[in-house]
């Protein structure tokens, strides 16, 4: 089972991460070539035009060599995750759904106007049609932050045991839980940061190059300034989004923290080493190593209050202390004690009702909701199997962060000689950071999810179910083979979309 | 009628006067091609459905999975 588990996850990690290189620039370039054709459409300088014309061929490249991509997710729920499928597919195929018909049709009809209508629209329609393609692609995204948002923050839902699903009875609490607004903002701000970079790194390979300088120092007088803002509220609602996660998901803030012994007025680590784990945990040695805190940020971040109480690891295994609502935290054992209650109460009510015998079915039933809230800890084998990956969530986390915020001085560099025209061509240093700040500004893209997805297991959704539960009785050797068929797929695709984008880039503007 | 015309005309010339277009749909139709009649039909089955044909016979295997995962 747990090789099946883990190739399951695998793959599923895969085909994201490869979708994921996709998304950032269609909605980060999006905005920036709607910003573009603004301009033309006010200023009517077709040195614009072609500014834009240029940038909408590079997003016209991602978008068809992304297209679909995430589609192969969808067939893994099916085939890997078909029990996971079942339990939630009531909430989680609500947004999906809202997601194809809605946002993907509008995205469809109006990128044919942005690509054939240059001279058969009037400019107003064709820049109406550029800023509902950007609209378009942002709402896709929201439908699906929404679904992920719901898996770690289930609400708005009730469990029906007759058909063995979680039934949305809150569209509104769905769609608007703090999780889910938070991350979609911090998501698509994000992504406004990678499409920025991409900008800004292929403008300035094209100034090294000396090709098009003038149209390449003029796409970097928009891209750096939009990158800031992109990154001020990337901040902003990454605060926002921590904030969340130590309200609902404690273990994934203290595995992000290395935190393994709570603590009040908790410092945040601004750099640090990690030991290994398992030493950690046999108390032979200290959690960090060389670490460079911040006094009192973790307590006040997490709960703005810096005197506030931060669980770690240990705390949340043990349980004992008392939650921000004044409730004293249950144990994980007790809580896998409840959990293994409600499933056999789940069964033994199905086995009930099948024999019509309606006393036990009451009985069970109110077992099954009594201990409801800590139904996937039933399917755990031993309390550690709460414990993330904590290496891999604590260094994403400070990639993140470091290498994220890094992107502010650039921006901003780039910025200031831009506006008082200071000739930056000559500094071919600074160019040669902007190129390879485009892979840089994917990892850091890649990182965020990693914290966001390593960090949260075992759960596939957050105290329902655990991935052990979610994944079909399918044989490991056939994910191994579908594993391996997508990284020859997707190492092909990306070839082609390089290839494709490289020749573009080098004809110029 | 006009306006459906219009539309048409609008797309059919549309695609007629693509350069770089045509690899980009190319390369689109072949993976539409990969993923939904290779991938999905031979490698990605509906699980449940060879589990059951009703909701019931479904929601049954789900629960007899899920008490063999806790015993196990």
């Amino acid at each position: 089972m747990e090789e099946l588990v883990l190739w399951s996850r695998a793959q599923f990690a895969l085909t994201a991460m490869y979708h994921w290189l996709f998304v950032p620039l269609t909605l980060g370039l999006g905005v920036i070539i709607g910003i573009m054709e603004t301009i033309y459409y006010r200023t009517k300088d077709e040195a614009w035009k072609k500014i834009t014309k240029f940038w909408m061929k590079l997003f016209g490249i991602n978008f068809a060599i992304g297209v679909a991509t995430g589609l192969i997710l969808e067939f893994q729920f099916g085939t890997n995750w078909s029990n996971y499928s079942w339990f939630v597919g009531d909430i989680f195929g609500a947004p999906l759904a809202i997601e194809g018909i809605m946002a993907f049709f509008l995205e469809a009809t109006f990128i044919a106007i942005m690509f054939f209508g240059w001279e058969k629209v009037s400019k107003g329609m064709h820049l109406t049609a550029t800023w509902l393609t950007v609209f378009g692609a942002s709402t896709s995204a929201l439908w699906i932050l929404i679904a992920n948002a719901w898996m770690q923050y289930p609400i708005g839902m009730s469990f029906n045991p007759d058909t063995v699903r979680n039934e949305m009875n809150d569209f509104w609490a769905v769609a608007l839980s703090p999780i889910a607004i938070n991350k979609f903002f911090h998501t698509v701000t994000s992504c406004w940061v990678v499409g920025a970079a991409a900008c800004v790194g292929i403008s300035s390979w094209l100034i090294i190059k000396g090709k098009d300088s003038d149209l390449a120092k003029k796409s970097i007088k928009i891209a750096a300034p939009f990158g800031i803002l992109g990154i001020l509220l990337t901040i902003y609602n990454g605060d926002g989004s921590a904030y969340q996660v130590a309200q609902k998901q404690p273990m994934k803030l203290a595995a992000m923290e290395g935190l393994y012994n709570g603590q009040t007025q908790a410092p945040l680590v601004a750099i640090g080493f990690l030991n290994p784990h398992e030493k950690i945990m046999n108390n032979e040695v200290e959690p960090l190593k060389y670490n460079v805190n911040i006094p009192y940020a973790l307590s006040f971040l997490g709960f703005r209050d810096i005197n506030a109480f931060v669980p770690g690891i240990n705390d949340i295994l043990k349980g004992g202390y008392t939650q921000r609502d004044g409730t004293i935290a249950l144990s994980t054992k007790e809580k896998m004690e409840r959990g293994k209650l409600a499933i056999l109460a789940l069964s033994d009510y199905k086995k009930a009702k099948a024999d019509g015998n309606t006393y036990m079915q009451d009985k069970n039933l109110k077992i099954l909701e009594a201990n409801y809230d800590n139904f996937g800890y039933g399917f755990l084998k031993d309390e550690k199997d709460i414990i993330p990956n904590v290496s891999l969530t604590f260094y994403a986390f400070r990639f993140m962060v470091i290498f994220g915020s890094a992107f502010l001085g650039l921006f901003a560099l780039l910025s200031y000689m831009s506006f008082k025209n200071i000739p930056y061509e000559k500094y071919k240093l600074l160019l040669w950071s902007c190129v390879f700040s485009i892979p840089l500004a994917y990892m850091v893209s890649q990182s965020g999810w990693i914290v966001a997805e390593v960090g949260r297991q075992p759960w596939v959704i957050q105290d329902l179910m655990p991935t052990s539960a979610a994944v079909s009785a399918v044989s490991s050797n056939s994910v191994i083979t579908t594993f391996i068929i997508f990284c020859v797929l997707f190492t092909v695709m990306l070839i082609a979309e390089l290839s494709i984008m490289f020749k573009q880039i080098k004809k110029g503007f | 009628m006009n306006v459906l015309k219009k539309i048409w005309r609008f797309y059919y010339q549309g695609f007629k006067s693509m350069t770089l277009g045509k690899t980009l749909w190319a390369i689109i139709l072949i993976k539409l091609f990969i993923m939904f009649a290779i991938l999905k039909v031979f490698f990605f089955p509906n699980f449940l459905s060879s589990k059951g044909d009703s909701p019931i016979e479904k929601a049954d295997y789900i629960v007899e999975e899920m008490e063999k995962r806790v015993n196990n």
